[in-house]
């Protein structure tokens, strides 16, 4: 299986680590692998070239350094743009196409861990794919057999993305409420 | 197209049932002949606010408004004639009258307003064409599968050419072929009568055949057409 999250949502998914506290580098690698890497970890260098990308755009700051050497010792922190930054992706819909579900349940997870609503997010990204639904069916409904049957496919695969991320919302919403009491 | 004000507007609707909330400040709207999907989870609130907008159930608190009348300003009387004469129905299970013919249940509507029987059922048999039973005229609901009995119910929905159709889940006890059929039949007879559609189901491939979609959840609704 590969890495859940895609190379363009590393720089995110981290952003919405930090957004609980600061944490060094090698903390914030071993939160991601934990919760979004599962066999296929990061490697330390995307690490450190996301982090530096970040600090460079100022979405992150260094808020302090260990005594020793290597970028291993920096302890990062969000900033007020990076907290917009991560709302901002939170509340994007993704484009719909097939096995988007590594970034949606990266961001269902983010948004009940830094305390946003996932219902939101579902929402949003249920009116985006129903955007593209309509224009399966209708397409379907003026095409041949074979346009009814591919639109068929293609609408099956949005309907079971949706269901998962309503299922995957409702169960963390369940746990997030059991995990604050 | 699209008038100036919408057809029927809900604003801030308050309904519970004891202790329990159904509707907790709930808005709506629709325009004339648009379709409108309600979705949301089960509990949300959906069969209660399709039932407040078409004046079957009274909300506690907030004002219904149909081609410029207010419901709660109506008595009994006007809200079920209203209902007769400008509205059309639709349920998961389609309700119909297990000792009449299919024929008679769709003319059914027609001869409650008091037409004779042979125009009724002359209309009747119409729309069954149009919904594509016009076979079954003859055959009493339990001799028809789901699907047809479902195609049945929606030519006695529109019979009236009412102004709003009101469908709760009309697919919800279908397989997905008879579901695809029924709303495809649904819309497009809907769509050539001008009847606007309140559509409630929570599957996203039945939404796909609505114009937009509002979100209910604890009673509070989500107009997606303004968020995004
Ligand atoms: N007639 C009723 N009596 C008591 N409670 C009801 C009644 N109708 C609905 N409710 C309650 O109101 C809430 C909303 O129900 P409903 O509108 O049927 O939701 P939905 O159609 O979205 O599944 C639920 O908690 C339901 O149990
Ligand atoms: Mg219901």
């Amino acid at each position: 299986m590969a890495c859940i999250v895609t190379g363009m949502s590393i720089g995110h998914a981290l952003l919405g680590l930090l957004e609980s506290g600061p944490r060094h580098g090698y903390d914030l690698k071993r939160a991601f692998d934990e919760k979004f890497g599962h066999d296929r970890p990061l490697h330390y260098g995307q690490v450190y070239s996301t982090m530096s990308r970040l600090l460079k755009n100022g979405l992150v700051e260094v808020d302090g350094v260990e005594a020793g050497d290597g970028p291993d010792r920096k302890r990062y922190a969000i900033t007020d743009a990076g907290i917009t930054d991560v709302a901002r992706w939170l509340a994007t819909p993704e484009k719909p196409e097939p096995y988007l579900q590594s970034t949606l349940y990266t961001k269902v997870v983010l948004a009940l861990m830094t305390g946003r609503d996932a219902s939101d997010l579902l929402d949003t990204q249920r009116a985006e794919h129903l955007r593209l639904m309509r224009i399966l069916t209708d397409r379907k409904r003026r095409g041949d057999l074979a346009d009814q049957l591919v639109c068929d496919h293609a609408l099956f695969h949005l309907e079971a993305d949706l269901r998962w991320l309503e299922l995957t919302a409702a169960r963390l919403d369940g746990l997030t409420k059991e995990v604050r009491g | 197209m699209m008038p100036a004000g919408p057809l029927l507007a809900a604003d801030s609707l308050h309904k519970a049932y004891g202790p329990t909330p159904a509707l907790d400040g709930a808005d709506f709207s629709i325009h004339g002949g648009e379709v409108v999907a309600v979705m949301g989870p089960s509990g949300s609130g959906k069969s209660t606010l399709l039932h407040c907008l078409a004046g079957i159930v009274t909300p506690d608190s907030g004002t219904i408004t149909y081609a410029g009348r207010e419901l709660s300003a109506m008595n009994d009387t006007e809200r079920s004639a209203l209902r007769r004469s400008d509205f059309g129905f639709v349920f998961q299970f389609g309700q119909l009258v297990p000792e009449l013919t299919c024929v008679e249940n769709v003319a059914l509507p027609l001869r409650l307003n008091g037409a004779g029987r042979r125009d009724a059922e002359r209309t009747a048999l119409a729309w069954m064409e149009r919904l594509e039973v016009d076979d079954l005229g003859g055959k009493r609901p339990g001799e028809v599968s789901g699907g047809q009995g479902q195609r049945v119910a929606v030519a006695r929905s529109l019979v009236t050419n009412p102004k709003v159709l009101f469908a709760d889940e009309p697919t919800g006890a279908l397989d997905s072929l008879n579901g695809e059929r029924v709303m495809q039949l649904l819309t497009d007879a809907a769509r050539s009568a001008g009847a606007a559609v309140v559509l409630v189901t929570h599957e996203a491939r039945v939404a796909a055949y609505s114009d937009r979609e509002i979100v209910v959840r604890d009673g509070r609704s989500r107009d997606m057409e303004r968020v995004v």
